[in-house]
């Protein structure tokens, strides 16, 4: 017993890491094709066309998973960045540093298919809605972390520094909601609530699933790829780097 | 309790000695508030409507502005090393930093809003419930912004890199205080939102100091 | 299955800009990103293999 779990945290340092990382890719790069194209398959050949918003519906087999992934991948770099910071632990901060650009860009995509769905539906590009509003505090609150990460030249350091941006964010994003949520209600004349998907079929459902399975998979497979980058950046002075590229 | 108020003392005393910072913050304040109409127009019913957007947010710019000193002039003279040092815990001189920082930017922002909401033709009691707002969400902003002055000490960009990682944070308060004195000119009560400030206020008072020490710590290893 | 045509699917029932405005923005990221990240990871290990070889030359030189 004892001797699994010390064979587990074998992988905690990023020289054990490293390998491990490459050979995990391809299954989920495998993984996402495989949801990607049964997602696809029924965002365009099975779920019917919506009654109140025809085609321009499907959208939401995109925005829904980037949404969700953004905001899941901000709870899982939080999680890396806090266990970095209470266990002092290298590999932790660069599973949080690599996983940043690809949350930032999951919110990138939720706000810019979320305007594309506003604009044919409600008329306007942006609207001012709860969910929108706090998606785009959510890409400054990526973006927040990057710069800062990118200012402080000491790893260790920006490691945990960003570690304490992260889980200030954490706390603050529910916080952000509600207030975010409340200021819509309150403005409720000039604001639409964008959120109303359609009543949601079977298959729309089963649709946005499997998407969000790909985008899941998929960030993974970028994250993990983004990581070994950064192992080797930051360990460059290591014997176990220099012969690892024999 | 000693160490909390000499603090307090020591930043008062040295910022006194340069008033010139404390007043641009104020000055930064007025001026921006002042820009508002002049790139919008003087009609007064749409100033009436925006008054309590542009002053949250003029207060917001101005804290901000004062927040890179809070920490800087002790990291590089030393003294922040010696009060991490010091058998008075941390968190106890860093609360007594940001109640000074908020004495010397935040409060004279909470006198002069009357002032500037005249300028937009707000009433009595209006202007009543925006000095009570900003009396409640101008400390939060300082104690805010002090964990984003800790995190960015000694770092390259830090003036817009601190806007960039506070501001985000500032927005349930901007939300809420705007929102108070917005929901009295439309005849609601303002009182849910003043008190969702005040909790906010609560809640930030405990855990802020405590974040950034953690950060400073961070800063001066 | 309910496009008579290939140019129904495209068109998408009049909403063709905004529905492959996004599905193209979703696939044209998803393609870049890895794509990135793959090069910054090859970037790194030209870089190490280029010191390696340049502190092999050096120690030769040293001791011919």
């Amino acid at each position: 017993m004892k001797q699994s779990i010390i064979q587990w945290f074998r992988f905690a340092s990023p020289q054990s890491f490293y390998p491990l990382a490459g050979r995990m890719i391809p299954w989920f790069w495998a993984a996402a094709a495989a949801f990607g194209i049964a997602g696809l398959w029924i965002s365009f050949f099975v779920a019917p066309t919506d009654a109140q918003q025809g085609e321009g519906y499907r959208i939401i087999f995109v925005h829904v998973p980037a949404s969700w992934m953004s905001m899941f991948i901000y709870l899982v770099m939080a999680f890396w960045a806090g266990l970095g910071l209470a266990l002092n632990t290298r590999l932790s901060g660069m599973m949080a540093q690599s996983l940043a650009p690809t949350g930032a860009l999951m919110a990138a995509l939720s706000l810019w298919t979320g305007a594309l769905w506003g604009k044919p539906m409600w008329g306007a590009w942006w609207v001012w809605d709860a969910r929108l509003t706090s998606e785009l505090i959510l890409f400054f609150l990526y973006l927040g972390f990057m710069a800062l990460q990118a200012a402080i030249d000491d790893p260790r350091r920006a490691d945990k520094a960003g570690a304490i941006l992260a889980l200030v964010g954490v706390v603050n994003i529910p916080i952000i909601y509600f207030s975010v949520k409340w200021w819509n209600t309150l403005h409720q004349g000039s604001t639409i609530n964008l959120t109303k998907a359609p009543s949601m079929a079977q298959t729309m459902l089963w649709g946005m699933l499997l998407m969000a399975l790909c985008f899941w998979m998929y960030s993974i497979a970028v994250a993990l790829t983004r990581v070994r980058a950064i192992i080797l950046e930051r360990e460059r002075h290591t014997e176990w780097v220099k012969h690892a590229l024999e | 309790m000693n160490a909390f108020l000499a603090t307090v003392r020591r930043d008062l005393l040295l910022a006194l000695r340069r008033k010139s910072e404390v007043l641009t913050a104020v000055f930064f304040f007025v001026i921006v508030t002042s820009l508002f109409p002049l790139g919008i127009g003087p009609e007064p019913v749409l100033l009436k409507k925006i008054a309590p957007g542009i002053l949250w947010v003029a207060a917001l710019l101005a804290t901000l502005l004062g927040l890179p000193r809070l920490f800087s002039a002790d990291h590089v003279d030393g003294t922040l090393e010696q009060m991490a040092l010091s058998p008075s815990p941390l968190g106890l001189l860093v609360a007594g930093k940001i109640l000074a920082h908020w004495l010397l930017c935040g409060l004279p922002l909470v006198l002069l809003a009357p002032v500037l909401g005249l300028q937009f033709d707000l009433d009595a009691s209006t202007l009543g419930i925006l000095t009570l707002a900003l009396f409640l969400g101008t400390p939060l902003l300082s104690l805010i912004g002090a964990i984003g002055a800790a995190l960015t000490l000694g770092v390259r960009g830090g003036g817009v890199l601190l806007a960039l990682l506070v501001l985000p944070l500032y927005i349930p308060a901007l939300i809420f205080g705007a929102g108070a004195v917005e929901a009295h000119i439309a005849g609601l009560d303002a009182g849910g939102h003043l008190s969702l400030l005040a909790a906010m206020l609560a809640v930030a008072a405990f855990f802020a100091p405590w974040a950034t020490t953690a950060a400073l710590r961070i800063a001066l290893e | 299955m309910h496009w008579n045509s290939v140019g129904e699917f495209f068109a998408m029932g009049g909403y063709a800009l905004y529905v492959w405005g996004s599905f193209g923005a979703c696939a044209l990221l998803m393609v870049a990103e890895p794509f990135l990240a793959k090069r910054r990871l090859s970037e790194v290990r030209k870089s190490l293999i280029r010191e390696r070889l340049a502190d092999e030359l050096e120690t030769q030189q040293r001791t011919p």
